[in-house]
């Protein structure tokens, strides 16, 4: 048993759904209670999706128990087919449904349905949503995919988007752009937009691009094994890992086509006078262990920041990315809890937060600028205008998404200079992001008893508080503390670089078995970490 | 149909010629697509300040609790899931340890928690993971300063709002014994509803009024037998009934919703209280005049459009109530998770005969029926609300009515604005038939041509 607040991963079964809603003609019977049915909203809501995901909850009840909730199941798929005759069914069970044992699978393998029906072993109570989608995936392929021919042109299979996949929608347009300018077509993508007769052709592509491997790596492994497609390792995101994306292609297919790098914009744009101050942010790095691979790269050798800590939280990428981590000198932070998460960022004290939904309200509470850069997705996810992460206008749009939460350039500088000034004080914030900037918090009413130290977010109004007296970070042998002249000198320091000021200073200190930390102290240990 | 409803001076309401109290109901077994009673702990972690709702379930119920608070509004949560983990199956005494480890490593680290509600979910009613022995167990351990209690918001037990039900309802049997007359609210109400309910039933000396449930645990809510109650919801059955077994009288009302019902509403109580007449035209005259001015307008927007109504909130019956009787709809079919006449008969039978009322739901039919019937607005959850969009019928999602302040005089034309919204942006936007939404299934549901690409099994 272990309690859990928030989540970065919904059930397995979410992960079937996002197969399924992704995909046409396809349909899936859920044995589950009527709650479960939670789960259309976060396609038809968090996707703004204008149809339903296409699943049959059977919603038994409790009444159900004592009598027949296998036949029950069998109703429902028999009505679900006759409604939607689909090209191709998928059946399974959620949590609950589970425990009762009915082997939907098995039910119906009984009713002689004239479409294949493809049963799902998805344990909810060890794995999670990612296992979901890349399991039936696999199974979806595992049943229906087939030796064909092979195209005459060199065509390969995208595979790995999903439904409420973080921008999949827009990744596979960009590339398929891409891959088209190497002089490769696409055969299928799929899940997303493919249908079952669809998967019957994915033999027929030379070679598979494993966009996601979270949904979709033991489909092309298999796909590899069964049908001798050869599957792409780097993942286009970012321009060093589009590039070695394109090498890789070309290797695989022998053609020479480049994609047009004239659009290309981030190098130009990291390189330029006005992002020198974007040079040796100290930034944290959580999401999908694909996501965060990748920004690893962008942070460090894209943008010029210090990469921190790393970590994700699909244990299924555990070992790659602690590999990972090792060759960025820090230690993976491999977890699904995001009290830790959150453990982890206050002591690591980054100037900025590359993370999920969740990482965004950790920094909203601590005072940290956060991109988004991965799933569980929200409704802000799915923006209206185009959006890739993947290929060059991915690394565009990254640019901009890993600037945007920032004090820029000059303005940083005149936080600096004036910093008692009425507009430019302290808590003032980026003064692009008016809603957003911390705000001078009033005390914590009684009735909100939420200690802060316990790892608690508070609601979108809340903000760091500032006024708190300053607590040491590092406390080694729990002897320092910061004199109150010191205090007051650190808090005439940007917000914005504060809490590295104040890590640095305490390791100073504590590295020099310095108990008080004066205002000497403090400059002292600016002048030690100076670059 | 009656745009201003003929009251008479006291405020009770006029009967229709013949009410729905005895039309037939539709039942069909099919797939239900509601909220279990879980979701009602988004509400209550608000409402009971000193609470926390340890759900024990899986992953599911955390996701679930997770996207029903819009996908990560990160209040401050007084909410969590014990995840059942495999383990936990195997052995039920260990079930009851690692529960019991789990709450003293809550309570120590929230020293803020006066009441805990053991939430039990569809996984640990199947496994019969036994949480009232549970709850027992911890109250003692953890008595005086936390009182454990406990309730199942499970999918395959509860609907939507049920939740709340069945947590007033585990909270009645402890509560303290009085033989003071009294009169007490159930139903949590956002505070300034509250305090506005409890305001005008004041002015008329009606009092002391207790409201369940009361924000703190240790506040001087108590019951007996010379308690009268009244419902402030209309999903409140259980909590009806428990109240009933401690000896406290139920005062039937129409629900405060719109200026009629919450006339009615007050009426019913004020008769109990022996108000008399004056009085209450006194104290309720100028915000129903409010009221009346507040729901006229924004009705304006409604009058003689048709609304279908998807079960999803219980609220159904109360609303289909309040828009025909004040706004001038027409109700086409008045779906409800389940139908429960002694709480909501008074409504049943001030709807005039007409509309289709359903109980429980096979919504592949109820969608064919609101296609066939291409009512001017369709109320139904937010699984159902885009697709129906996208499909040119306007929708209003249901979970706004029980999210936003709806109750009373002073919300009355809020409530109205909820349904007129969605009708206005219809006719305010000039874009053509709304495109850019991710693409349907390639063929519409019962029109798909034989064998489009036939899969050998």
């Amino acid at each position: 048993m272990k309690l859990t607040v928030w989540t970065y991963e919904g059930p397995p079964h979410v992960g079937a759904m996002r197969v399924a809603t992704g995909m046409r003609d396809l349909h899936y019977v859920l044995h589950a209670p009527q709650g479960d049915t939670y789960a259309d909203l976060l396609f038809t809501m968090i996707e703004r999706r204008n149809h339903r995901p296409p699943v049959t909850f059977t919603t038994f009840q409790a009444r159900d128990l004592g009598s027949d909730t296998a036949d029950l199941f069998k109703t429902c798929a028999r009505e679900a087919y006759e409604r939607y005759q689909p090209q191709a069914m998928i059946v399974g069970a959620s949590c609950t449904a589970e425990l009762i044992q009915d082997d939907p699978g098995g039910l119906a393998e009984t009713m002689g349905l004239p479409v294949p029906v493809i049963p799902l072993e998805l344990p909810s109570y060890s794995r999670k949503e990612n296992f979901g989608a890349d399991e039936t995936f696999f199974q979806l392929v595992r049943h229906l995919a087939r030796p064909v021919d092979r195209t005459d042109r060199v065509t390969c299979n995208i595979l790995g988007p999903t439904g409420l996949g973080f921008r999949h929608r827009d990744d596979v347009e960009e590339l398929t752009g891409m891959l088209s300018e190497i002089g490769v077509q696409v055969n299928v993508v799929a899940p997303m937009g493919a249908s079952p007769v669809d998967l019957t052709r994915l033999g027929a592509a030379h070679f598979n691009v494993l966009l996601y491997p979270e949904t979709a790596e033991t489909a092309a492994r298999h796909l590899e094994r069964t049908l001798g497609q050869p599957y792409t390792k780097t993942v286009p995101i970012g321009v060093g890992a589009t590039r070695d994306f394109i090498a890789e292609v070309q290797e695989i297919t022998g053609l020479t086509g480049r994609p047009d790098e004239s659009r290309l914009r981030l190098p130009w744009w990291s390189a330029s006078v006005d992002s020198t101050y974007l040079t040796g942010k100290r930034v944290f790095i959580f999401g999908d262990a694909t996501h965060v691979a990748a920004q690893a790269r962008i942070a460090r050798d894209e943008m010029g920041f210090e990469v921190v800590g790393m970590g994700c939280y699909n244990r299924e990428f555990a070992r790659p990315l602690r590999k990972l981590a090792t060759e960025y000198g820090v230690e993976a932070l491999i977890t699904d809890d995001y009290l830790e998460v959150e453990q982890a960022i206050e002591a690591l004290a980054p100037e900025m937060i590359l993370g999920t939904q969740m990482e965004r309200h950790i920094g909203k509470r601590l005072g940290i600028p956060c991109a988004v850069i991965s799933a569980p997705v929200h409704v802000q996810d799915f923006p209206a205008r185009y959006s890739p992460q993947v290929g060059f206008e991915g690394a565009n749009v990254i640019f901009d998404t890993l600037v945007h939460p920032l004090v820029m350039g000059l303005e940083e500088h005149l936080l600096a200079m004036f910093r008692e000034d009425f507009e430019f004080h302290d808590a003032a914030g980026p003064s692009h992001h008016g809603g957003h900037a911390p705000k001078p918090v009033a005390p914590a009413p009684a009735a909100q008893p939420a200690p802060a130290d316990e790892g608690s977010i508070p609601s979108e109004a809340g903000a760091p508080d500032e006024t708190a007296p300053t607590k040491p970070v590092v406390q080694p042998d729990g002897s320092i503390h910061w004199l109150p002249c010191a205090e007051k000198e650190l808090k005439k320091i940007p917000f914005f670089v504060r809490g590295k000021a104040r890590r640095n200073t305490e390791k100073f200190a504590a590295e020099r078995g310095v108990a008080e930390i004066s205002v000497d102290t403090l400059y002292e240990a600016k002048a030690h970490y100076a670059r | 149909m009656n745009d201003h409803p003929d009251l008479s001076p006291v405020g009770r309401p006029a009967r229709p010629a013949k009410g729905c109290g005895d039309a037939p109901v539709l039942h069909q077994r099919g797939q239900h697509e509601v909220f279990c009673g879980l979701t009602g702990i988004i509400w209550l972690h608000r409402k009971m300040q000193d609470a926390f709702f340890l759900v024990v379930g899986s992953r599911t119920c955390a996701h679930l609790l997770q996207s029903a608070a819009g996908v990560m509004i990160f209040a401050e949560p007084r909410f969590g899931t014990a995840i059942l983990e495999e383990q936990d199956l195997a052995g039920l005494a260990d079930a009851h340890e690692e529960l019991d480890r789990e709450v003293s490593r809550l309570l120590s680290r929230r020293p803020d928690i006066r009441q805990l509600f053991l939430v039990g979910s569809c996984p640990s009613e199947v496994i019969k993971l036994d949480l009232a022995r549970a709850a027992e167990r911890l109250t003692k351990v953890h008595a005086p300063h936390v009182r454990v209690l406990n309730y199942s918001g499970s999918g395959i037990e509860t609907t939507f709002t049920q939740g709340e039900d069945a947590c007033l309802a585990a909270m009645v049997p402890a509560l303290p014994e009085t033989n003071a007359r009294q009169l007490l609210i159930a139903g949590a109400l956002p505070d300034v509803v509250e305090d506005q309910m409890v305001g005008l039933l004041e002015r008329m000396g009606i009092g002391p009024v207790r409201v369940l449930p009361a924000p703190r645990a240790d506040g001087d809510l108590a019951v007996g037998s010379e308690t009268v109650f009244a419902l402030a919801q209309p999903f409140l059955g259980d909590t009806h009934a428990a109240l009933v077994r401690r000896g406290a009288r139920h005062i039937p009302a129409p629900f405060p919703f719109g200026e009629e019902g919450t006339t009615a509403w007050l009426r019913a109580i004020a008769d109990e209280f022996g108000v008399d007449d004056a009085t209450f035209e006194a104290v309720t005259a100028a915000p129903r005049a409010r009221a009346r001015k507040a729901v006229a307008a924004a009705a304006e927007t409604l009058r003689d459009r048709s609304v279908f109504f998807f079960p999803d909130s219980q609220l159904e019956l109360s609303l289909a109530r309040f828009l025909t009787r004040e706004c001038g709809m027409t109700a086409l079919e008045v779906g409800m998770p389940y139908l429960n006449r002694q709480v909501i008969g008074a409504e049943l039978d001030l709807i005039a005969e007409g509309p289709v009322l359903s109980e429980g739901q096979d919504v592949d039919r109820q969608l064919d029926r609101c296609r066939a019937a291409q009512p001017d607005l369709s109320v139904c959850g937010l699984g159902l609300a885009n697709p129906l969009e996208a499909e040119g019928l306007t929708t209003k999602w249901a979970i706004e009515l029980v999210f936003t302040p709806v109750h009373f005089y002073e919300q009355a034309g809020d409530l109205t604005a909820l349904f007129a919204r969605p009708i206005r942006r219809r006719d305010l936007l000039k874009l053509g038939v709304p495109s850019g939404g991710i693409e349907p299934p390639s063929v519409a549901p019962g029109l798909r041509p034989a064998a489009t690409g036939e899969v050998a099994r």
